[in-house]
């Protein structure tokens, strides 16, 4: 399963290095996004803004849809899928191996995002620093369950606009803990609830993609 | 003793959403032998050559394919001994040459040096770094027919891999069909025309509406 993994992850990481989709359109639109956020804000509240993780993890999301559907885009041309169906590999390290490509890609657009909250919303730097570990582990958790749910959509009719109707019940207690705990660390809040709830959900959705990703694929 | 048939198909039946896109095939193929099957469009060829790779799911019938069980044996495990040729391109077409059959081999277990040889039998040398969207579409065929020599598969089911082959690329398939035949591999392929579709002599199976019609000889 991990040999598998790993073979996954870094063939997902070499494709999209060299189609360079992250860094000229993602991670663009992202920057775009999160200037447009703060516009909306204005100049009265931009500067002073509570606002920020929660526009953080907005923007977020949209950058996570784009990614999930990419990277099953990736495996979902009909030729690819049926050749890549017949190598019969374990999907618990399919899996594992789209999560974490898909991991590593949201995690360098988060940092990028990260230094945006504070230059375009005059977030604290030092409560973005403090921020950062529970930014990466809900990033993760996005990427665990995205993973599973775009499996879910992956080849399927109108596959790019169910999967928003899909992803968002799932990711809404994540990113409402991502934020609390984002929040929590500008102001140095208590961060050990949101915590709690962010690596409980990693953990869950890495366990259930472990159990159902095969099932998925078949369907 | 007769050697039990590579494919063995009494009555099989597949839907999708309720539609027959198989509708009681009766088939048995040997090992080592050539089948070209034949058929109008929606006849049923690719549905047929999808049941046999364990892509499509057996809905009623009997079907045993290299051994395995449709109804309740492991697919993965038949997947995994059936090379897959399709008319679409099979490969991630932001990697090159290598890193697609790199990752075939890994996936597998098997050893990458025997990557280079397999290029070179196909005529693919010269294109080991190059990135596979750049190909041709018969050059893209012949990495297709590198992915099938380095998985050895047993069962080589191939979905119209004359369409975008040239005199030239037809006589190359041809004896490279013949020598894989001749170490024991069963190939089942999908062509419109029968006489064009290959100088061997392969048995024939006609299909209409999803079931066989006819089989020659």
């Amino acid at each position: 399963m991990i040999r598998i993994a790993w073979l996954v992850a870094k063939k997902d990481l070499r494709i999209e290095a060299r189609s360079r989709v992250l860094l000229w359109q993602v991670v663009p639109f992202g920057a775009m996004a999160l200037l447009l956020t703060g516009l909306a804000l204005g100049p009265a509240h931009a500067g002073n803004s509570s606002a920020g993780p929660g526009l953080f993890y907005l923007v977020m999301l949209f950058v996570a849809l784009l990614m999930i559907n990419r990277s099953q885009v990736l495996e979902s041309t009909p030729g690819t899928r049926a050749s890549i169906a017949t190598l019969g590999l374990d999907p618990a390290g399919v899996f594992l191996g789209k999560t974490l490509a898909l991991c590593v890609e949201l995690w360098v657009t988060g940092l990028v995002l990260l230094a945006g909250t504070v230059l375009v919303l005059h977030t604290a730097l030092h409560g973005a620093f403090l921020a950062l570990p529970s930014v990466l582990v809900t990033l993760g958790a996005l990427a665990a369950a995205g993973t599973l749910y775009g499996a879910m959509t992956a080849g399927g009719e109108g596959a790019a606009t169910l999967l928003p109707v899909l992803c968002l019940p799932a990711f809404a207690p994540l990113l409402i803990a991502g934020e609390r705990a984002f929040s929590a660390a500008l102001t140095h809040g208590g961060l050990w609830e949101w915590w709690v709830i962010v690596v409980v959900a990693l953990v869950a959705y890495v366990g259930v993609g472990i159990l159902l990703y095969g099932v998925l694929e078949e369907s | 003793m007769t050697p039990s048939p590579v494919v063995h198909l009494r009555g099989a039946v597949a839907l999708s959403s309720g539609f027959p896109l198989l509708s009681g095939v009766d088939l048995d193929l040997e090992a080592a032998s050539l089948n070209v099957i034949t058929g109008a469009n929606g006849a049923g060829k690719t549905s047929l050559l999808r049941l046999l790779a364990g892509l499509l799911a057996l809905s009623s019938g009997e079907a045993e394919v290299c051994g395995v069980d449709l109804t309740n044996g492991d697919l993965r495990q038949l997947r995994r001994r059936v090379g897959w040729l399709g008319h679409e391109g099979s490969f991630y077409a932001d990697l090159t040459v290598r890193e697609n059959l790199r990752f075939c081999a890994l996936a597998l277990g098997r050893p990458t040096d025997e990557i280079d040889a397999v290029l070179a039998r196909v005529g693919l040398s010269s294109r080991v770094d190059t990135i596979t969207k750049k190909l041709s579409a018969g050059q893209r065929r012949r990495l297709g027919l590198a992915w099938l020599l380095l998985r050895r598969a047993e069962l080589w089911l191939l979905d119209e891999p004359y369409a975008s082959l040239d005199d030239q690329g037809r006589t190359f398939f041809d004896a490279l069909l013949a020598d894989v035949i001749n170490a024991g591999a069963t190939v089942v392929l999908s062509a419109h025309d029968p006489l064009r579709a290959t100088t061997l002599r392969p048995r024939t199976i006609g299909l209409v509406g999803g079931r066989v019609r006819e089989v020659a000889p």
